[in-house]
């Protein structure tokens, strides 16, 4: 683990330039960076300054509660939620999910993916991408791309309708629906929203590939930029499904080390934890997930578009398929590494996204067929999915009299936690180190952590397991007395 | 001998033994109410049914109708005490609509639609108020409790089985279940009762439904309180 920048030795001495709230991501962040006298970096850390406490309140309520009520964790990605808990459930009812209920989730799952991905793409990160990072700042939102690209804007935002739109017609909500149910779903796609989706399908597949274009143009344009910008060496986790696709709905877990190489394959979702641990440190919220046999210093690894679009043999659909050969090919038989190309990557996965719901639009499946079966009740169930922002784990125990007992999630961000770091480090390093700090100059920091679609309200889940150590010190900095939460 | 009296200003005709709000949805005027069903005799205790008679503010459900009174319902005034009781009872319990299996059937949440709640406007007591999940068919969730004594009364009064129960005066009230052990397991009570049907917000739950119907397609998300109530005699 690169950890030369995470705790400087003199931090009394340092002068500390904070940037808070980390803007045009989800959730509350900041960044704190020492300098010393020479406007040399010394320390920088990405801290999520949110407490929550899901898993702590979900104890103790009926099972059947849990999809809908987990989701509030989040406003952006509230299906993933949504479904992973679903997941969970279905396991913990020993029930296998009818063909037509399946497809149903994976169709609104994907509208999630491209809403979400338009989202963070053109509101959010385009105006740095498009402008320039030290662009003036009064211009450097949606609404200046808006007047300088109005038709990559007005896509980029019918983009999201669309998206929207499939999640409304499958949940029965844009935003915090109640359409997937442990055990399958509660509806099936009715005729009229099938008929007006299929019918702007089409532009939602070619203003994808735009969308794929576009940052190629951007890579092209500055290779020295995009290929280097945050370049780090990280493990990469993702689900794959049996034949080696991406599957962003369901599948075994893989990792790759840094150089590409399969560390693990098929795992099946019910054992991330022989996988996964996670660290705990003094100055975040947020956890730090790791791979056990590694160690947290070796172990880290990335999650998300960067990650899944490397870590599977191909992608099922062919317009992103082609894309993903020529973003592998872009490597040169290296991992692509670079922390720009994380837009690179949600776009292709964006199309790919559209092109499974154009897909899926044609099954009657979705229109008829059993929505729920019976199953073996058992007592616990882990539901995994590819969030958009990456890998999302949801584990319940749930008793004898139907209340749950025990509630653990890792969501996306979490496992980017030390990535993002890395990243802030790295680019503090480069670009601000001995140099006179502009806002421009800090606002590298933020393309860095953006390009990771960081959800931090998700992140910060967790209460009540969260170690804490309180220190009394007396005027003279001499501490007086300690108290230790395990 | 039955006679006629002014609701809001309009001719209501009753008949002798209606009360004042029997009288006026036969008449097609509705009165909210939580604690007051057809099917059983006026509770008295909710107060969502007060309107004004003679300057005076009376239970509805339960005063008889009279020859000539001048009754005030739909007025700022009396909505307004309606909303507030609503805010109280919202504060008082848990109410968590945007989880909760209930929505879109709850009569709380529905009144305070009608009524154009839009905040709680008090402080939440934020009880704690532990969840009976120990019988294998029926959830009991207190945290949504209104008091309204419906379970109370249908258990006893038709199922005649007395399960529940009140306990405790003023802010310490709360709903409990008549066995030693305080489980619901440890009753008679069977997901057939009447009792088990009753519950007018979400505390008493058949088990491992949760939201097999969509939110959304329930009864008052198609259909105000008001309307369900007139149409549907609910």
């Amino acid at each position: 683990m690169d950890s030369s920048l995470e705790t400087a030795a003199d931090r009394e001495q340092l002068r500390r330039v904070v940037i808070d709230p980390v803007s045009r991501v989800e959730g509350h962040g900041k960044v704190t960076l020492l300098l010393d006298e020479d406007d040399h970096v010394r320390e920088a850390r990405l801290h999520i300054v949110e407490f929550r406490g899901f898993e702590v309140f979900i104890q103790g309520r009926p099972y059947w509660e849990v999809p809908v009520m987990v989701q509030r964790l989040c406003g952006i990605c509230p299906v993933s939620h949504h479904l992973a808990a679903s997941k969970a459930m279905d396991r913990v009812l020993g029930i296998p999910v009818t063909r037509s209920a399946e497809k149903l989730r994976r169709l609104m799952h994907y509208g999630q993916i491209l809403q979400s991905h338009a989202l963070h793409f053109f509101h959010l990160s385009s105006p740095d991408l498009l402008f320039g990072f030290e662009s003036e700042v009064g211009k450097r939102n949606i609404v200046g791309v808006a007047a300088a690209y109005p038709e990559v804007a007005r896509q980029g935002v019918l983009l999201r309708k669309f998206g929207q739109e499939v999640i409304r017609a499958t949940a029965g909500k844009r935003i915090h629906g109640t359409g997937s149910v442990p055990g399958g779903m509660n509806r099936h796609l009715a005729v009229e929203d099938r008929d007006a989706l299929r019918a702007e399908i089409d532009h939602m597949v070619e203003w994808s590939r735009a969308a794929v274009e576009l940052v190629k143009r951007l890579h092209r344009a500055d290779p020295a930029l995009y290929d280097e910008f945050g370049r780090l060496r990280a493990n990469v986790m993702s689900l794959v499904r049996a034949d080696g696709a991406m599957d962003l709905y369901h599948g075994a877990l893989r990792f790759r080390d840094a150089d590409g190489k399969i560390l693990i394959d098929k795992v099946p979702d019910q054992s991330y934890r022989s996988l996964i641990r996670e660290q705990v440190k003094p100055w975040s919220y947020m956890k730090f997930p790791y791979l056990q046999q590694l160690g947290p210093d070796e172990g880290w690894y990335q999650v998300g578009p960067l990650a899944r679009v490397q870590n599977c043999d191909f992608i099922p659909t062919p317009l992103a398929e082609a894309e993903r050969r020529e973003f592998i090919d872009h490597g040169r038989g290296e991992p692509v590494r670079a922390t720009l190309a994380y837009h690179w990557a949600r776009m292709i996965e964006m199309l790919h996204a559209a092109e499974t719901i154009r897909d899926l639009l044609g099954d009657g499946d979705l229109l008829e067929g059993a929505l729920l079966a019976d199953g073996e009740r058992g007592s616990e169930g882990v539901g995994i999915i590819e969030a958009p922002r990456g890998t999302l784990i949801h584990h319940y125990q749930v008793g004898g009299d139907d209340l749950v007992t025990m509630c653990n999630l890792i969501v996306s961000t979490t496992h980017n936690n030390q990535a993002m770091n890395t990243a802030v480090r790295e680019v503090a390093r480069r670009y601000l180190d001995g140099r006179k700090l502009t806002e421009g100059l800090l606002n590298h920091i933020e393309v860095a952590i953006r390009a990771y679609d960081p959800c931090l309200s998700c992140a910060t889940h967790a209460l009540g397991k969260m170690p804490l150590v309180l220190e009394l010190a007396d005027a003279g900095g001499e501490v007086v007395d300690r108290v230790v939460r395990e | 001998m039955g006679g006629k009296f002014l609701f809001d200003g309009q001719p209501v005709p009753f008949e002798e033994g209606q009360t004042i709000l029997q009288a006026a949805r036969a008449a097609g005027h509705y009165i909210p109410h939580l604690c007051w069903h057809p099917d059983f005799p006026p509770h008295g205790s909710c107060k969502l049914c007060i309107v004004k008679v003679g300057g005076r503010h009376v239970s509805s459900c339960a005063l008889p109708a009279r020859d000539g009174m001048e009754v005030e319902s739909n007025t700022p005034e009396i909505n307004g005490e309606r909303r507030a009781l609503l805010q109280m009872l919202f504060v008082e319990g848990n109410h968590f609509c945007p989880s909760c299996e209930k929505s879109g059937n709850c009569q709380l949440q529905a009144l305070a639609y009608e009524l154009d709640m839009s905040s709680a406007r008090f402080a939440h007591f934020y009880p704690d108020r532990p969840v009976d999940a120990s019988h294998p068919d029926v959830l009991l969730d207190f945290n949504r409790c209104i008091f309204c004594e419906l379970c109370v009364r249908a258990s006893r009064d038709v199922d005649h089985k007395g399960v529940f129960a009140l306990t405790g005066r003023g802010i310490r009230k709360h709903l409990v279940v008549n066995a030693e052990s305080g489980r619901l397991a440890d009753t008679d009570f069977a997901v057939g009762d009447r009792a088990a049907d009753i519950c007018p917000v979400g505390v008493i739950l058949h088990k491992r439904v949760g939201f097999a119907l969509p939110i959304g397609e329930r009864k008052y998300d198609e259909a105000s309180i008001s309307t369900v109530a007139m149409e549907k005699g609910e």
